[in-house]
């Protein structure tokens, strides 16, 4: 058993939920009792989705176990074939179905539907949501794309691509879709799929005429687009065009096999990314500390972000989902810390309040974290709460998703001129120090947890040390704490004074 | 599966003369399990800690139904069945030991933990009475440790309060023979709401009250035969039989929603109280003036308008009657889970003759009566919301009726707005 207060995934067949609602023409039948149904709220409250997720549950209770659960699976099938008529019909069972063994694809198949069927197998006990979506779609796939079809002769004709991996309940999903097909389009390539988002089972079908696959989520996308890879014999781009860096290495890789012409995409669509990093009110950025976690295609890509096209100083980056730990590795190693792979928002909290950060970049649970430390922070990946899907169009991905970024990042921190007024204004009698900065109203926190946290046994402050201390600006107080008091315990020293302060300060300067 | 039944009237002296029709059905449900409780009694009950045994789709129920809108660490967990424990079951019980002991190293300070058991707990036949029996006696001087199941295929939604408020009962010390009467209101209320009852019961000169749960579970109220209840929501059916069981007796009254309700709540304890009426009614006026002000701001726009109830929390029955009697709003399809018609017999002649009462639900089948009949407004679950706006149904969250201040007096007003306030918003949008 494991202690949990809050998930970072939810069960495997909440997965295949997003997948079944971001397709059309799709209908899941799901054996499971009536609590499950509260995932509907998921896609109907946080995505504001207008209207249920196609997914009809089989809502037994106590009094049919052992009884007729299994007619009760096979009447449901036959009542969602009927009333919504779907192209192609999912059948699986949630974690309480799974212990009752009714076997939903032997009931399913028995009923002989006038769909294709597609029986799901999600272990609820050792998986989770990322696998269970990449499952279901994969299945999905492997089941019902024509291994028939061939992309026609390349002459005369632009060249095609899947977008694969883009899913119902993703962050920033349907932005960049946009953003990616638009990039494409730029270089003279169509889009011939997109896949699950808005895809139905007959689309799928047609996924084999593409020349490439184009995995945009991995963790989703990822498992189908291997099986395309094998057994249709389609490439398939890896490289996720989140950040200025990353955008340009996808434009030539895309380039490179579809055999076109980089250049315009590069020259049509640059950034102000690279120009809003480099002007010199972004200088304050340098060697901001930010810690990063989330699922590992998201928080790699933001490392990379952080490290060469902000300044930033990596003090922690992890994930929550142990299937990309590899990749996370040697992420983490490039840029010289410990990978965090964990799905306990404890462990990550802990790990926070260690690496006392100037910026948090997470999901909604760090978001929580970082706001009970009284640290900036912003949101870079799934899970996230509703106010993490805009109205307004705000994509990752591609040179706007640069673009929209640079200023969700930034927006959070203190910005360069007002650093240095909040400096000189600090012993103004009308200036308060938990005022924070001007641009971020209501959001003063009395006293950053990192402040306080003072490990027993560690060097004592004096008084006019403790006085001195509290004359640097309440945002890098932290900081300056914790680099005096480890300066001091390194050099064996009894107690902290104005010295002592000093020459650590000295000693840190960059 | 629907079948209609007519209701057979429990007073044969009932003027009532057609009991209402009540359609029975059975299929797909929508709505939360009984662990969804914990989301409010966890912050009613301040030191007890609910500790569900079930899986990751329990964890992630309790996450979004409370909107990881809550601050602080919450005072509930989950212990996550894995493959490793469903091996053998011993394993399972040494496992759950641990998960505890880690947990009340963590939290010192819980003096009440709750085992909850979940559908997959209740289908391997976790035994958690046994778990919490044995690990009562291990911390019992320091922590209590009780169980009850808010499993979804055995409790819907409120029915995991009740469940939990019934595993309370016989934690509650035996009252001494021949004691004065006392009052018991039972149901968790916010406290703010608590407190004016209780203003209003010692002004009546009711003194002798206590309410479960108590805010704090260490200082549980006694029950015995000179106790009177009342109950203050109208899902606690297995509580109420179990405070029956131990002698106590329930004060049959309208449920205390709008000034009506409120006033007929209230004068039950009166009259087993010999209370002396004009005393009552003196106490009684002014926020049953109050009320009938507060309430009367929504009237205009609620008058006529016809409401559909899907199944959701228990409250139906008695919003119902509150919403025809005190803002002429016309009922159109009454759902709820399950019609408890002991506790709903002073409640139920009041709805007005003809209106359709649904007990269970065949969800897609109940969603077409709804789009045939189109209510002005859809009382419904979160899943649903959305969904019946985009089809131009006007929806209020059932959940809301739950987690907001709704009883009583001062209440009322806010109550009568929660339905008035989607129909305000249709109007003034243009959009």
């Amino acid at each position: 058993m494991q202690l949990a207060v809050w998930t970072y995934e939810g069960p495997p067949h909440v997965g295949a939920m997003r997948v079944a609602t971001a397709m059309k023409g799709v209908h899941y039948v799901l054996h499971a009792p009536q609590g499950d149904t509260y995932a509907d709220l998921l896609f109907t409250m946080i995505e504001r989705r207008d209207r249920r997720p196609p997914v009809t549950y089989t809502t037994f209770q106590a009094r049919d176990l052992g009884k007729d659960t299994a007619e009760l699976l096979q009447d449901a099938i036959r009542e969602a074939a009927v009333r919504f008529e779907p192209q192609a019909l999912l059948v699986g069972a949630s974690c309480t179905a799974e212990l009752i063994q009714d076997d939903p694809a032997g009931l399913a198949e028995a009923l002989d539907l006038p769909c294709p069927v597609i029986a799901l197998e999600l272990p609820s006990y050792q998986r989770k949501e990322n696998w269970g979506a990449a499952e279901t779609f994969y299945r999905m796939v492997r089941q019902l794309a024509d291994k028939s079809l061939k992309p026609a002769p390349r002459e005369g004709r632009r060249p095609l691509v899947n977008l694969l991996g883009p899913c119902a309940l993703g962050f920033r999903h349907r932005d960049d879709v946009v953003e990616v097909t638009r990039l494409l389009a730029t270089m003279g390539i169509d889009v011939n799929c997109v896949a699950p988002l808005q895809a139905s089972p007959a689309d799928l079908r047609t996924l084999g005429r593409a020349d490439i696959n184009v995995v945009l989520y991995p963790e989703i996308g990822g498992e189908a687009a291997r099986w395309l890879e094998q057994a249709l014999g389609q490439p398939a781009i890896r490289t996720v065009p989140i950040g200025v860096g990353a955008t340009r290495a996808f434009i030539e890789e895309v380039a490179g096999l579809a055999a076109v012409d980089p250049w315009s995409a590069l020259d049509a669509l640059e950034s102000r990314m690279p120009w809003w990093s480099r002007s010199v009110d972004s200088t304050y950025l340098t060697g901001k500390r930010v810690f990063i976690f989330g699922d590992a295609t998201h928080a790699i890509a933001a490392a990379r972000i952080a490290a060469e096209e902000l300044g930033f100083a990596i003090c922690g980056l992890g994930c929550y989902n142990r299937e990309f730990a590899r990749e996370m590795r040697a992420a983490a190693a490039q840029y010289g810390v410990e990978p965090l792979i964990t799905d306990d928002h404890l462990a990550v909290e802990d790990a926070i309040r260690a690496a006392s950060p100037e910026l948090v970049l997470g999901t909604q649970m760090e978001r929580h974290i970082a706001k009970r430390f009284g640290i900036p922070c912003a949101v870079i990946s799934s899970p996230v709460h509703v106010q993490d899907f805009p109205a307004r169009h705000s994509p990752q991905m591609g040179f706007e998703g640069a673009n929209v970024i640079f200023d969700t990042w930034v927006h959070p921190l203190v910005m360069g001129l007002e650093e240095h007024l909040l400096t000189m204004f600090r012993d103004d009698f009308e200036f308060s120090d938990s005022a924070g900065a001007s641009h971020l109203h209501a959001q003063a926190v009395a006293e950053p947890v990192a402040e306080a946290s003072t490990p027993e046994g560690a060097v004592p402050w004096t008084e006019e040390a403790e006085r001195e201390l509290r004359k640097v600006p309440f945002f890098v107080r932290g900081k300056a704490r914790r680099n005096t008091e480890g300066f001091a315990a390194m050099q064996g020293r009894t107690q902290i004074d104005i010295t002592t302060l000093y020459d650590a300060k000295a000693h840190y300067a960059r | 599966m629907t079948v209609e039944t007519r209701l057979a009237p429990l007073d044969a002296g009932c003027a009532n003369p057609a009991p209402p029709v009540v359609l029975r059905e059975r299929g797909q449900r929508e709505v939360f399990c009984g662990l969804t409780g914990i989301v409010w009694l966890h912050r009613k009950m301040q030191d007890a800690f609910f500790l569900v045994v079930g899986s990751r789709t329990c964890a992630h129920l309790l996450q979004s139904a409370a909107g990881v809108m809550i601050f602080a660490e919450p005072r509930f967990a989950t212990a996550i069945i894995e493959e490793r424990d469903l091996a053998g079951m011993a394993d399972c019980h040494d496992e759950l030991d641990r998960i505890v002991h880690q947990l009340l190293e963590r939290r010192p300070e819980i003096r009440t933990l709750f085992l909850v058991g979940s559908c997959p707990s209740e289908v391997i036949k976790l035994d958690l009475s046994k778990a919490a029996q044995r690990l009562d006696s291990r911390f019992g001087g320091r922590t209590r440790v009780l169980n009850y199941s808010g499993s979804g295929i055995e409790t819907t939604f409120t029915e995991g309060e009740d469940a939990c408020l019934a595993a309370l009962v016989p934690e509650m010390p035996p009252a001494e023979l021949g004691s004065a009467l006392q009052l018991l209101v039972v149901g968790a209320l916010p406290d703010v709401v608590e407190d004016q009852f209780l203003r209003l019961f010692g002004e009546l000169g009711i003194d002798a009250v206590r309410c479960l749960p108590a805010r704090r579970l260490a200082d549980l109220p006694a029950v015995g035969a000179n106790t009177r209840f009342l109950l203050a929501q109208p899902f606690l059916g297995e509580t109420a039989r179990a405070l029956e069981d131990r002698g106590a007796r329930r004060l049959e009254a309208l449920f205390p929603f709008g000034a009506e309700g409120t006033t007929d709540w209230l004068r039950a304890a009166a009259e087993a109280f010999g209370v002396d009426r004009m005393h009552f009614n003196r106490v009684v006026a002014p926020g049953r003036e109050r009320a009938k002000r507060a309430i009367a701001h929504s009237h205009e726009r609620l008058r006529g308008k016809r409401i559909t109830f899907l199944p959701d929390s228990q409250l139906e029955v008695p919003l119902a009657r509150f919403l025809s009697n005190e803002l002429d709003m016309v009922p159109v399809e009454v759902g709820t889970p399950y019609l408890h018609r002991e506790l709903m017999a002073r409640e139920l002649p009041l709805l007005p003759q003809g209106t359709r009462i649904s007990e269970g639900q065949h969800l897609d089948r109940q969603l077409d009566r709804v789009r045939a009949d189109r209510p002005d407004l859809t009382v419904c679950g979160l899943g649903l919301a959305n969904p019946l706006e985009a089809e131009g149904l006007s929806t209020k969250w059932a959940i809301e009726l739950v987690f907001s201040p709704i009883h009583g007096f001062e209440q009322a007003g806010d109550l009568a707005e929660l339905f008035a306030r989607p129909l305000r918003r249709r109007d003034v949008l243009r959009v």
